[in-house]
C-alpha cells in the first residue's frame, strides 16, 4: 500500500485511453466499473475535445458479479462495434475489472467480429499511465505494422514520427516543429503515431528508413520492436532547447545520409547573452517532471540560460537510470520518486528561486512562495493554450525563455529593489507588476507546511540588530543569505549572528 | 403540510408516470467523489480511500486540481503484494494511517473509504475500521463506509458517509420535539435556515453532517429529519431505525421550494400559518422578485437533464415552475420514490422520466429532441457544445450554495448563463 495525496500518473488504462483518442478509426471497449468513466473529462475538459473519446465502459455493478459481466463485455463490444464501425478496435479491463478475471481479449476474439481485435493486458496494480501508454501503443504497432511494406530506398529520406499523443505535454504544438525542421533538413515524414493515425496508416510504418522518437515514455518500446524487427534505428535525442535541436539536426542528418545542414537559429541564446539576463546568473533552480522533460529542461536550465540546477528528480521509474546520470553531470542527488509528499520535501530542501516541474509542483511552490513554470505532464486545462506553443526546436526554445524567465523578477527590476529598499513601497509584498497575481499571493499569510526543513533556526540565533539588517537584503535573496549566513555560523561554532558575521558570512560566499 | 396542498391530491404531475429504464453504459462518478465536499463540510474529518491509482486519479481530476489547499483526502494506493497476500492488509494500513495522523494531528475523525477493488477482493474495512479505533485511544475516531463505483453513483457517497455517522450520534436524553436537517448544505445556507426556523419559533435545529466531526447532534423519537438532499435513502432509513420521523417534502430549491421544505417542519412544529407567513414570506417575495429578470432568459426554453446527482428531478420541478423551463427528459440514477414523492407531483406531466442509463442511447433521444440546454456531466458537456447543444454541468448544482431563498436566483442563474453566453458570442 502506498499512501497516495496526489498521483503523478493514472492508472495504465488512462494510458491506453491516450493512445486510443490520439488516434483514428480505433476504439476501445473497457471492462470497468461505472466510476471510471471520469476518465472521459480529462479528455473532454482539460484538452478541451470536441468529441468524447472513443472508449465504452461496460460499467459493471456489485450485482453484475459473479452473474454476467462476461456477457455485458461481449455486448459492449458487439454495440459499440455496431455503432461506431471502427477500423479495428482496443479491448483491456480497468483495476476493478482485472480482478475478476473476465478475458476481454478472449471473449472479443471468440465474437468473430470482422475487424482486427488488439487485447492489451496492463497490470493496474503494478504499473502507471505512461507504462500504458506505451505497452499499448507497441502492441497495436505489432499488430498492424506489415512486413510486406517496402522500404523507401530512392529520393529523399523517408522517417516517421513516434510519440506525440493525447494530453501530452504540448504534444500538438512539438509535432509540427519537429515536421517543419524535418521538411528543412530535407527529410520526409511518413506516419505520424500514435497522434492522428489510423490502424491503416500504422501498417505502412515500414516504409521509413528511421524512426524519430520525440517521447520515449510513450514510443521507446514501439521504437525498440521497430528497431529489432524492421531494421529502423531510432533518434535518442530529444529537440528541447537550442543544444539538444542541434544535435537532434545532426543525428537525423547521420541517420538520413544528409550533410549536416546549417540550422535556422532561435532567439535564446541572444536573449540569453543580451545584458538584461545578466540577473538569470546562478539562480537555483529545481527540475521534476517526466524524465525527458526533465533532463532537457536540466540541460536548457544550465547551459542555455545559465542557471543553477540544485535538485532533479523524475516520477518515471522507467526512466531513473537516464535522470541518474543527468543529474550526476551537475552535481545533484537524483530524485526518483512517484510521492508527491518527497518532492515538496526535497524542494524546501533545496529552496529554489524557480521550480520547473509539473502542476504538482506549481502547488508546492506557490506554497513556498516560489515562482514556477510547468514543462511536464501530468497537465492541467493551462497546458492546453490557444496559440502555438511547442518545446521543441528552435521555435520551442524561444517558448522555453520566455515561460521560463517570465515568472521571476526582471533584470532591472532587482536592481530598482535593491536601490529603494528603504522605500516603503518596496516591500516584501510588492510583486513586480508584471506578475499582478503574486503581489496578493505574498500579501497572503503563507499556509504553513509541516516540513522540519522549512523551519527557521531558533529566533536567538540572530541578534536583533542582525535580523534588522538582514531584513534591509532584497527578500528575494534574504532566504539564500539567512540560509548562509546560518552555515557559517554552524560552520564557525557561532553562537549567536550579529552584523558582522552576517557580512562575515557575505564575504565567505561571495564568488 | 396541509391536507389542501397540491402535492397530496390524487396521483398529479408525474407522480404515476412512467418511467424509461436502460441498461448500458452509465456515464457517471462513483461515490468516492463526495469526499471532494465532504472534506470541506466536516473540517476535522480525513477520507483515506482504500483503493487503486484509479480512485486516486478519479479525485485529482474531479477536484484535485482545482483545490489548491492540501486536500483532507488521499489514497491508501493497494499494489501486487496486497493482492497477492503477501502482505497483511492490516499491518499496511496501520503503517499508513500513521503516516498520515502524524502529518495531520488536526485529524479527528478518520473514515476508511472502501472502493470498486477494495470491495471485489473482500477487504474488510469496517473491522479494520473498529480495530484502528480502539487502538487510537479515542483521539481520533476510525469510521468506515463505500464509495466504490459497483455499489454507489456520486452523490450516494455521501449518503454512505451519513449513514455511517448515525450510529455515532448521541442518543437524546428526551422526545423533545427537535429538528434535525440531513444532507450538506453550504454554511451560508445552513445560516439563513436557521434564522428562518428560529423565526417560527424553532429553535432545536442541527444538521448532518455537522461542521466538526465531535459535534454529532443527538438522535432520538422527538427528532423530526428533514432532509436537505434528494440523494439520502440509507441515512434516512437508518435515522428512523434511531426513532427519526421523516418529514416528506420537496427540496428547498426556488421561492416555491425552499417554501414547501420549510412548510414541512412548521406544520410538524405547530408553528401556525400566521406565524410561518410572517417568518417566510418576505425573504419568498425577495426570491420571486429575484427570479423574475431570469425568467425572461429562460421561460419557456427546452431542457434535458442527464443523469448524474439525483438532484435532477427537484432541479427540473424549480426549473419548470419557477422559471417556465420545459423539461424534455429528467434522468435520475436512480429514483427514490418515497423521498421524491412530493417533488415528482410538482413536475409538469409531459416530462419524460428516466432512471439509469445507456448514454449512447439517451445522446440520441438528445440529439432528437434538439433542447435549447442540456445538464450534463463533465465528460459530456464539451462534445455537446461542439454539436452546437448549450449545456450546464451539473457538478455545479453540487458545489454551488443553490438551497434556499437567497440562492433560488443563483440557481436559475447557472441556467442563464450558458444561454446568455451563447446569444453574447459572435464568433
Amino acid at each position: 500500500m502506498q499512501l497516495a495525496v496526489w498521483t503523478y500518473e493514472g492508472p495504465p488504462h488512462v494510458g491506453a485511453m491516450r493512445i486510443a483518442d490520439a488516434m483514428r478509426g480505433l476504439h476501445y471497449v473497457l471492462h470497468a466499473p461505472q466510476g471510471d468513466t471520469y476518465a472521459d473529462l480529462l479528455f473532454t475538459m482539460i484538452q478541451r475535445n470536441e468529441r468524447r473519446p472513443p472508449v465504452t465502459y461496460t460499467t459493471f455493478q456489485a450485482r453484475d458479479l459473479g452473474s454476467d459481466t462476461a456477457d455485458l463485455f461481449r455486448r459492449a463490444v458487439l454495440d459499440s462495434h455496431a455503432r461506431f464501425k471502427p477500423e479495428a478496435m482496443l479491448v483491456g479491463a480497468s483495476c476493478t475489472a482485472e480482478l475478476i478475471q473476465d478475458d476481454p481479449g478472449g471473449l472479443a476474439k471468440s465474437l468473430g467480429l470482422p475487424i482486427p481485435v488488439v487485447a492489451v493486458e496492463l497490470p493496474a496494480y503494478q504499473k502507471k499511465e505512461n507504462w500504458g501508454a506505451a505497452e499499448t501503443f507497441y502492441q497495436l504497432v505489432r499488430a498492424f505494422a506489415r512486413r510486406d511494406v517496402a522500404k523507401r530506398t530512392e529520393g529523399r529520406p523517408l522517417c516517421n514520427i513516434l510519440g506525440p499523443c493525447s494530453l501530452g505535454f504540448r504534444h500538438r504544438d512539438d509535432i509540427i516543429e519537429v515536421q517543419n525542421l524535418l521538411a528543412s533538413i530535407g527529410v520526409d515524414v511518413n506516419v505520424v503515431a500514435p497522434l492522428g493515425a489510423s490502424p491503416t496508416d500504422l501498417s505502412r510504418l515500414g516504409a521509413a528508413q528511421f524512426n524519430v522518437v520525440l517521447y520515449p515514455e510513450i514510443a521507446g518500446t514501439a521504437a525498440a520492436w521497430l528497431q529489432r524487427n524492421f531494421a529502423q534505428p531510432a533518434t535518442r535525442v530529444v529537440p528541447i532547447g537550442v543544444g539538444a535541436t542541434r544535435d537532434f539536426i545532426a543525428e537525423v542528418a547521420q541517420l538520413a545520409g544528409l550533410p549536416v545542414p546549417h540550422t535556422t537559429e532561435s532567439r535564446l541564446p541572444w536573449y540569453s547573452r543580451s545584458v538584461d539576463s545578466t540577473y538569470l546568473t546562478g539562480k537555483r533552480v529545481f527540475i521534476f517532471g517526466d524524465a525527458t522533460h526533465a533532463i532537457a529542461a536540466a540541460r536548457v536550465a544550465s547551459e542555455e540560460l545559465g542557471f543553477q540546477v540544485v535538485g532533479l528528480g523524475t516520477y518515471s521509474r522507467e526512466f531513473a537510470r537516464d535522470v541518474r546520470e543527468a543529474a550526476a553531470k551537475y552535481g545533484v542527488e537524483p530524485l526518483i520518486t512517484d510521492d508527491y509528499l518527497d518532492v515538496e520535501a526535497a524542494i524546501a530542501a533545496a529552496q529554489p528561486e524557480l521550480v520547473l516541474g509539473t502542476q504538482m509542483e506549481r502547488h508546492v511552490a506557490k506554497r513556498l512562495g516560489v515562482p514556477c513554470a510547468v514543462i511536464s505532464a501530468p497537465v492541467h486545462v493551462q497546458d492546453f493554450p490557444a496559440r502555438r506553443s511547442p518545446q521543441m526546436g528552435m521555435e520551442g526554445a524561444n517558448v522555453l525563455f520566455d515561460t521560463w524567465v517570465h515568472p521571476l523578477m526582471m533584470g532591472l527590476e532587482e536592481h530598482l529593489i535593491g536601490m529603494f529598499r528603504e522605500d516603503f513601497e518596496f516591500h516584501d509584498g510588492a510583486a513586480p507588476s508584471h506578475l499582478g497575481h503574486a503581489a496578493t499571493a505574498a500579501a497572503r499569510p503563507e499556509v504553513v507546511v509541516p516540513l522540519s526543513v522549512a523551519e527557521e533556526a531558533p529566533a536567538e540565533l540572530w541578534t536583533a540588530e542582525a535580523e534588522r539588517e538582514l531584513k534591509k537584503i532584497p527578500f528575494f535573496v534574504r532566504g539564500k543569505a539567512r540560509r548562509n549566513t546560518e552555515r557559517f555560523a554552524q560552520e564557525r561554532g557561532l553562537r549567536s549572528i550579529n552584523v558582522e558575521a552576517l557580512y562575515d558570512a557575505k564575504a565567505h560566499y561571495s564568488r | 403540510m396541509s391536507a389542501a396542498s397540491p402535492i397530496l391530491s390524487s396521483a398529479p404531475g408525474c407522480t404515476d408516470a412512467p418511467v424509461l429504464r436502460q441498461r448500458g453504459q452509465r456515464e457517471v462518478f462513483c461515490g468516492l467523489t463526495g469526499i471532494v465536499w465532504l472534506h470541506r463540510k466536516i473540517q476535522d474529518a480525513f477520507f483515506l480511500v482504500v483503493g487503486s491509482r484509479t480512485c486516486a486519479h478519479l479525485l485529482q481530476s474531479a477536484a484535485g486540481v482545482m483545490i489548491f489547499a492540501e486536500p483532507r483526502f488521499a489514497t491508501a494506493i493497494l499494489d501486487e503484494r496486497d493482492l497477492a497476500g503477501l502482505a497483511d492488509a492490516n499491518d499496511e494500513l496501520d503503517r499508513v494511517v500513521a503516516r498520515l495522523l502524524e502529518r495531520r494531528p488536526d485529524i479527528r475523525m478518520l473514515f476508511l473509504v472502501g472502493s470498486c477493488p477494495s470491495e471485489v477482493i473482500k477487504l474488510d474495512l469496517s473491522r479494520a475500521a473498529q480495530r484502528l479505533d480502539r487502538a487510537g485511544n479515542g483521539d481520533v475516531r476510525v469510521l468506515y463506509y463505500s464509495g466504490s463505483g459497483i455499489e454507489t453513483t456520486f452523490t450516494e457517497g455521501e449518503d454512505a458517509c451519513l449513514a455511517a455517522l448515525v450510529p455515532e450520534m448521541p442518543a437524546a436524553t428526551d422526545s423533545k420535539p427537535s429538528l434535525l436537517i440531513v444532507g450538506s448544505l453550504a454554511e451560508v445556507v445552513e445560516d439563513q435556515m436557521l434564522r428562518l426556523f428560529s423565526a417560527m419559533g424553532i429553535d432545536d435545529v442541527r444538521f448532518l453532517p455537522p461542521r466538526r466531526a465531535r459535534d454529532l447532534p443527538p438522535v432520538g423519537r422527538g427528532t423530526r429529519m428533514l432532509l436537505a438532499q434528494p440523494f439520502l435513502a440509507n441515512t434516512a432509513r437508518a435515522l428512523e431505525a434511531r426513532g427519526a420521523t421523516h418529514l416528506p417534502a420537496v427540496f428547498p430549491l426556488g421561492a416555491e421550494g425552499t417554501t414547501l421544505w420549510l412548510r414541512a417542519a412548521a406544520d410538524a412544529f405547530g408553528v401556525s400559518p400566521a406565524r410561518f407567513h410572517d417568518a417566510t414570506s418576505a425573504a419568498e417575495d425577495r426570491a420571486r422578485r429575484s427570479l423574475a429578470p431570469l425568467r425572461e432568459t429562460l421561460a419557456g426554453k427546452t431542457l434535458f437533464l442527464f443523469p448524474d446527482s439525483q438532484m435532477e428531478i427537484s432541479l427540473a420541478r424549480f426549473l419548470a415552475r419557477e422559471v417556465g423551463m420545459i423539461p424534455i427528459e429528467v434522468g435520475t440514477p436512480y429514483l427514490h420514490r418515497s423521498h421524491l414523492g412530493p417533488e415528482l407531483a410538482l413536475l409538469p406531466r409531459d416530462s419524460r422520466l428516466s432512471e439509469g442509463q445507456d448514454v449512447e442511447l439517451q445522446l440520441d433521444r438528445c440529439r432528437d429532441a434538439q433542447p435549447d440546454l442540456v445538464l450534463c456531466g463533465l465528460g459530456l458537456a464539451n462534445p455537446l457544445e461542439a454539436e452546437g447543444f448549450t449545456t450546464k454541468w451539473s457538478i455545479e448544482t453540487v458545489f454551488t450554495p443553490i438551497q434556499g431563498y437567497n440562492q433560488a436566483a443563483d440557481l436559475a442563474e447557472l441556467f442563464a448563463r450558458p444561454l446568455r453566453r451563447r446569444a453574447r458570442l459572435m464568433v
